[in-house]
């Protein structure tokens, strides 16, 4: 009984950190319908810019968690405007296409730059281990569960209760009528990318610091997993990427604990297939019919 | 001499020239054992950027799974031939893997092929590595470890052949009544289903076509190289394919062939480069998709009918 | 008219499949003498392995700018040219292809398993001998019908080696009953390392779990293991997951000895683990660091020197491969892939930085691995272990 609760707690940990990425992930394709196959690698460069940050510059956590969110933004800001900002009247094969071009370069450029070597993260915040008797929770799973929710709640604040929000979801239900609106939709998009890709950052950093290691390619597989969780608990709804996200970590689990570790990673691809056949719209999410 | 027959004729003939030129090339030793690795490796790139052109150019089915099905017809093959090292085990190699290709395209693609875009395209993704650490995990597979010791059946000749193949059978596909129906689910999916297109019946058709070629260039890929591990079938395995498909043009066959013997080409002589090729790689796909979307060859296709028009003119002028 | 050509075409295009079929390749590989010794270095500069790759041509370099700074060997000096793999085995065949016919005597690299398996026929059939520092797979030389495979050696000991040698460690000196095993289980050297260590130890194996390359969570899988009794967890796998695994299991109160193989083998472990971490940890290494065979303190102090960091194992092999070529190449004649080829087959003695060794019949080097015990991430004891 201890050992499967201490189970549950090792996939809330693993769920939140996937509920951080797929946050950023569901708000950038709600609003432009986009899977952002580099939202990855942001998470990935928000890790590096932590790291580089607390290396050469001495400081602490927070300093670095800042500096790193504001070059994730940055980065998603440019990456919107230079690859997908032309294509947003092209197919979404041509776009989406774009996206893994983009991916690719960044994967690679990082590759090619720092060197595929993992490195372990700085430990700026001493891990304490709590026992609570019945399972045992360590300070930065805290943290990170934490910060989960806590941006889980401001998102959900931003998205329904400032201009910017109405804004957004304007944008994201007809981009043409809200710009006749007086939207600015570019603003609108780049805003939301800036958000998006700031929380990946901030989600790099502290898995960074969770699992201290990090490495060029660490964004890839977390970035579609995160991925999935959006579609699992309804893409562009923003408690739907939180439950996905703590879903998918606890099904990963629970299939390493009581079943096959080998098959870890397939099981999480066939419940994607399985929730598109079942559900499209995800767990949270209204079925809307196709129009013509 | 009907027209018709004069372009299969200058088909064949420039088929059997080509032939002919590698082959006086590699006798007279101006193409030397490298050169002719490199040779393999476009004709089996070959297969591959055709028929996956057939899934996302022609059906308009973003695939990102194609070197799942590539793993499929190479470990068939891989496996028979270790048992059967002669030809006949090559043959039931290749028939082997299309066929399990064919199966397992079309247990998956009756859940996917429902799917539209994106998510069609990490269903795919999806597919493609449950097929690799499915892989990873059999015994007949042996795992990790990868086979090896498979015998060397495949030469330069048979890969020039069976891709030739390959060719002719998308381009009938193509101009055939069914690929017309599959080109009209890429264009408009809804309208072509409100025509009476059973569209899901002519993605699965493509998707099968395309997913068995995948199988049958594995096949090649393990009786020349020896080794298959099954880290060679990743996501970025299924990219670089894709690459050839978008560069070359999505919908249009001598496009991706093309696109297939120029990165090959670019690959033997960018050789010390290799780790910016594949940045190289990533740029190109950016630059193609914002400022030329349909690829340098666009739909179009080099026809030889095209030839006698051209002639004609020529002639006429004369 | 059109059935003639047709006739024409099939019995043309007949006859150039016949000779085609006939047709001999023409040999490469340079037979003439040559001043230099050239050797290529075949390793995975860029892609997922290339933190091997890199580090082992650093040491290859070094060894290299070594010996031709004494001279050369019989008044040769080597020319080394590398090549990248880029982690892909098809690239690694071609290379090895490339490399014999721009003139190579002797290919040495890469660094993986696979790698060095596909490199192989393309050795065999220019007829130039492949050196792997740490291809450790046990097919690498040896065919599964049990013949050696020609051209292809290796410095590094093979998997069923290390793992059989883990296995002794385990039953004897630590003195463990039960094992479990978490292994890796998308690398050849993951898998042979543990099948290996399950035919060997005497003990019981209460239970085997997987990960898989760039695993960073181990949380569920090393919770269902801290249920289980046992005495010993052997991590074959390599130091970038090992770190994490260390690390994890710790923090967890798993405080059992944890065992692992030469993949341990870089100062990266204990920093991904934690030094506090690494205690009870004990892996097979190539060589120590606080071993008295002066060898290893020069090559280490002169790695340090160019390269600003400690040399991992994968160095420290790529090195003496390098050395052992030089061996090999004094006292020929003539300098051809194939003399070479044969000088390798009797090297004997061969004193390296990661032990002293000759080639058995299946080119495989016999020599006895270390195993090395952590504690607090220093090293503080260690255990030789001999071949069988």
């Amino acid at each position: 009984m201890s050992s499967f609760m201490q189970q549950v707690i090792n996939g809330l940990s693993l769920g939140s950190i996937y509920a951080l990425i797929a946050l950023g992930y569901t708000m950038v394709y709600g609003i432009i319908k986009l899977i952002n196959f580099a939202h990855g690698e942001i998470f990935m460069i928000g890790a590096f810019v932590g790291y580089a940050t607390i290396q050469f510059l001495n400081v602490g956590l927070v300093p670095a968690l800042i500096v790193a969110m504001a070059a994730s933004a940055l980065l998603g800001v440019i990456i919107e405007r230079v690859a997908y900002r032309p294509l947003r009247k092209s197919s979404r094969i041509t776009a989406l296409i774009t996206a893994i071009g983009v991916s690719y370069l960044i994967q690679n450029g990082m590759i090619q730059w720092v060197g595929p070597n993992v490195r372990p993260f700085p430990q700026v915040l001493s891990n304490v281990r709590y026992d609570l008797g019945l399972f045992s929770i360590s300070s930065i799973q805290l943290i990170i569960f934490g910060t989960a929710i806590v941006l889980m709640v401001a998102l959900q604040l931003i998205v329904h209760r400032t201009k910017m929000g109405k804004a957004m979801r304007a944008v994201s239900m007809d981009p043409e009528a809200a710009q006749l609106m007086g939207i600015n939709v570019n603003h609108v998009i780049s805003f939301t990318f800036m958000l998006g890709s700031a929380l990946a950052g901030a989600g790099g950093v502290l898995v960074g610091l969770f699992y201290n290691t990090i490495n060029p390619m660490m964004g890839f597989l977390p970035g579609l997993k995160a991925f999935i969780a959006a579609v699992l608990g309804g893409i562009g709804i923003i408690p739907g990427a939180m439950l996905g996200g703590v879903l998918i970590g606890l099904t990963e689990t629970m299939v390493v604990a009581y079943g096959d570790s080998l098959l870890r990673d397939a099981v999480v691809f066939v419940i994607l297939i399985l929730i598109l056949l079942v559900r499209p719209s995800g767990i949270l999410g209204k079925t809307t019919k196709e129009k013509v | 001499m009907s027209k018709r027959m004069k372009t299969i004729l200058v088909w064949v003939g420039a088929a059997i020239l080509g032939f002919a030129l590698i082959q006086i090339a590699i006798l007279t030793g101006w193409i030397t054992r490298y050169y002719e690795m490199t040779l393999m490796l476009i004709l089996i790139n070959i297969m591959l950027a055709v028929g996956l052109n057939l899934i996302v150019g022609i059906s308009g089915q973003l695939s990102l799974g194609h070197a799942g099905f590539m793993a499929i017809g190479a470990y068939t093959t891989g496996i028979v031939t270790k048992m059967m090292p002669n030809l006949g085990g090559f043959a039931l190699g290749i028939l082997g893997g299309v066929v399990l290709s064919g199966i397992v395209a079309y247990i998956v693609g009756i859940p996917t092929l429902r799917l539209k875009g994106d998510y069609l395209a990490i269903a795919t993704l999806g597919v493609g590595e449950i097929i690799r650490i499915t892989i990873l995990n059999l015994d007949i597979t042996n795992g990790a470890r990868g086979l090896s010791g498979i015998p060397k059946l495949a030469t330069w000749y048979y890969a020039y052949i069976v891709a030739l193949l390959i060719i002719l059978v998308a381009a009938n596909y193509v101009n055939s009544s069914p690929g017309r129906a599959t080109i009209s689910v890429r264009e408009d999916e809804i309208a072509a289903e409100s025509l009476g297109i059973n569209t899901k019946k002519y993605k699965m058709i493509a998707f099968m076509i395309g997913t068995m070629t995948a199988a049958v260039a594995g096949s090649f890929h393990a009786t020349y190289y020896q080794l298959i591990v099954p880290s060679q079938f990743d996501f970025v395995r299924s990219i670089d394919i894709l690459i050839m498909v978008v560069l070359g043009g999505m919908g249009s066959l001598t496009g991706s062939i093309f696109a297939a013997v120029f990165l090959g080409l670019l690959n033997h002589f960018l050789a010390d480069y290799g780790a910016f090729r594949v940045i190289l790689y990533a740029i190109a796909l950016i630059l193609v998709m914002i400022f030329k979307p349909s690829g340098l060859f666009g739909r179009k296709e080099i026809k030889a009918s095209k030839l006698f028009n051209w002639k004609k003119k020529e002639a006429s002028r004369s | 008219m059109t059935k003639k050509r047709w006739f024409m075409g099939i019995t043309a295009s007949a006859a150039m499949l016949l000779a085609a079929c006939s047709a001999e390749s023409v040999e490469e590989g340079s037979s003439e003498e040559t001043d230099t010794i050239n050797i290529a270095g075949i390793f995975e500069q860029s892609g997922p392995v290339a933190a091997y790759g890199t580090s082992e041509l650093n040491g290859v370099q070094l060894a290299v700018e070594e010996i031709n700074e004494a001279g050369g060997v019989n008044g040769k000096e080597f020319e080394l040219t590398d090549y990248d793999t880029q982690s892909e085995e098809t690239e690694a065949a071609q290379l090895a292809t490339r490399a014999a016919s721009e003139g190579a005597h002797v290919l040495v690299g890469p660094a993986t398993s696979g790698a060095a398996m596909a490199a192989a026929p393309s050795a065999a059939a220019a007829s130039v001998p492949l050196v792997s520092p740490s291809a450790t797979a046990d097919q690498v030389t040896v065919g599964e019908d049990g013949e050696v495979t020609p051209y292809v050696f290796r410095t590094s000991f093979k998997d069923s080696f290390q793992g059989i040698a883990l296995a002794n460690f385990a039953d004897n000196e630590l003195g463990a009953e039960k094992a479990v095993i978490l292994g890796d289980n998308s690398s050849d050297y993951g898998v042979g390392l543990a099948e290996a260590f399950t035919g060997e130890f005497d003990g019981e194996i209460v239970a085997t779990e997987n990960f898989t390359a760039g695993d960073t969570d181990f949380s569920a899988v090393l919770t269902s293991l801290a249920d289980q009794e046992f005495d010993v967890l052997f991590v074959p796998g390599y130091y970038e997951e090992a770190g994490l695994i260390i690390r994890q299991a710790r923090e967890m109160g798993i405080d059992q000895p944890i065992l692992g193989p030469d993949g341990f083998g870089n100062e990266q472990l204990v920093e991904l683990a934690g030094a506090e971490n690494v205690t009870d940890v004990y892996y097979s290494a190539h060589y120590t660091s606080e071993g008295d065979n002066p060898n290893v303190s020069e090559f280490v102090s002169a790695f340090e020197e160019s390269y600003g960091s400690e040399p991992d194992m994968f160095a420290a092999l790529a090195y003496d491969t390098v050395y052992l070529v030089a061996d090999a190449v004094e006292g020929l004649d003539e300098v051809t892939p194939e003399a070479i080829r044969d000088a390798l087959r009797e090297v004997e003695d061969f004193e390296g930085v990661t032990g002293t060794f000759s080639f058995d019949d299946f080119h495989n080097p016999v020599k006895s691995a270390i195993v090395v015990e952590l504690e607090n991430g220093e090293e503080v004891n260690f255990t030789e272990v001999q071949p069988e």
